[in-house]
């Protein structure tokens, strides 16, 4: 019985050490940044939830389009009713692999993740250089990188066509902690 | 036996917890986010009444909305565009859910004031609610003198007050639904016969036929409408069209009136019969 008892415990420690492997944020920082002759377009995101595996590197990041939030509420409306069509496609995923994980130990590290980003029912590979690294609690990665608009199937109508850049700039600040 | 399930068990709790990948454990999360339905309509109004949306916090916007005369009146009147009725408002968003608002209508020269506050609002997800609901109250003053000179009204005697639940539901990024009960009060009334109390059911709808343009409809029908003259339930149909910046909407209705008292309880044209007037709501954001 006794045995029994140890192994229960041992298993349970062990879980307890796996569930420590990931690490998670629901209120990652995302923003997107549009600058023309005409106007700049920023949106920002304080809801961004992502899941990192340490043992693995893999990393997931969603987000709500609905949870952007613009300086003006119309362009917000105009953007989740008639671009980014929020009700048909609410969701933006990247799914990718940071490469040098285990080089992540410094403040302010080179990292570069690879994966692929899925917007608008479509999706693209991406590479992005980021800033990482790890402290006992916390692992905290930034970075930006650019998108292509027509990339994702993003029609934009002649008439505001010289308000919205081709190239959006994408920022972004996670702060993970574990997951339990 | 029972150790072995104990511990196939202990074993099993373990695995589970181990095998739920990245993407799972985020699905989860999400599930449990409220989301606001937002757009039920494209703007603050759904033809000749007002609709659930508000303008969002320290928006000021001015409103021009138009009724020409009656199609039926002929070439000579070119068809209803001689004649115009013209109401100018200045409408201020206070707080994303409550907008004041003050306009002179050219109809029977009247000035009204109004207050729109949201009370609830459609939510999707884990604390979801099925429609959203808008309070809106009106005070109007006539100050057109038809009159007789020894008898001239007070300024209570020429005030009329409006109320409305606006309640909508959004089905589908298409479509949406609209009911307004409405309680419409007169200070003074023509008739002896006429009551002072007029209770109305709005219906309405919108329906996306692209992403920048809708198909709207709107009807009031009246429970005890004015005996001393023709009146009529009110009925619009019209497009929006969204540009850029703003939404423009072009209207048939029998109404001429643009506010509420007018539209819905001094209505005289029939629809059927093409007392039909063309007009327009175009509004400019600051």
């Amino acid at each position: 019985m006794k045995i029994l008892y140890t192994l229960i415990f041992t298993l349970l420690v062990i879980s307890q050490v796996k569930s420590q492997d990931k690490f998670i944020t629901k209120t990652g920082y995302v923003s997107f940044f549009s600058h023309s002759l005409v106007e700049d377009i920023k949106a920002e995101n304080n809801q961004g939830l992502s899941i990192i595996d340490t043992k693995t590197g893999e990393i997931v990041v969603q987000l709500l389009m609905r949870s952007f939030m613009f300086k003006k509420s119309l362009m917000q409306e105009h953007f989740n009713e008639n671009y980014i069509e929020s009700d048909t496609y609410p969701k933006a995923i990247f799914k990718g692999k940071i490469l040098n994980y285990n080089q992540l130990v410094n403040e302010n590290s080179d990292a570069e993740i690879e994966g692929t980003l899925f917007v608008h029912g479509k999706e693209k590979e991406i590479k992005i250089k980021v800033k990482a690294h790890k402290i006992s609690e916390e692992i905290i990665i930034s970075g930006d990188f650019k998108v292509e608009v027509a990339d994702f199937d993003i029609k934009i109508p002649r008439i505001v066509v010289n308000n919205i850049a081709k190239i959006v700039k994408v920022s972004f600040e996670f702060h993970y902690t574990p997951y339990k | 036996m029972k150790k072995i399930v104990v511990v196939v068990f202990a074993i099993g709790l373990n695995f589970s917890g181990f095998s739920q990948d990245l993407s799972s454990i985020l699905e989860q999360e999400t599930a449990n986010k409220t989301t606001i339905v937002t757009a039920t309509f494209k703007g603050p109004r759904l033809l000749n009444g007002h609709s659930i949306e508000t303008r969002k916090k320290g928006i000021f916007e001015f409103l021009i909305s138009h009724r020409f005369g009656r199609i039926n009146s002929g070439a000579y009147n070119l068809f209803g565009l001689d004649q115009s009725n013209i109401r100018f408002g200045f409408e201020y968003a206070l707080f994303d859910n409550l907008t004041v608002a003050f306009g002179r209508s050219s109809f029977e020269k009247t000035y009204d004031g109004y207050l729109k506050y949201r009370l609830i609002k459609q939510k999707t997800g884990k604390n979801s609610f099925p429609f959203s609901v808008t309070f809106f109250g009106s005070a109007t003053e006539k100050t057109l003198k038809d009159y007789a000179p020894n008898n001239k009204p007070t300024f209570t005697n020429r005030l009329t007050y409006t109320s409305q639940f606006l309640i909508a539901i959004k089905i589908n990024s298409n479509l949406s639904f609209q009911f307004s009960p409405t309680y419409i009060h007169f200070n003074t009334v023509r008739k002896i016969e006429d009551s002072n109390d007029i209770f109305s059911l709005g219906f309405g709808g919108r329906m996306k036929i692209s992403k920048r343009i809708s198909i709207n409809g709107e009807y009031y029908y009246n429970l005890d409408p004015f005996k001393s003259i023709n009146s009529q339930n009110s009925l619009g149909l019209g497009i929006d069209i969204e540009t850029g910046g703003h939404v423009f909407q072009l209207i048939v209705t029998n109404s001429r009136a643009m506010i509420e008292k007018g539209f819905i309880t001094e209505t005289t044209g029939n629809f059927f019969k093409g007392d039909i007037h063309f007009g327009f709501n175009v509004s400019r954001a600051f």
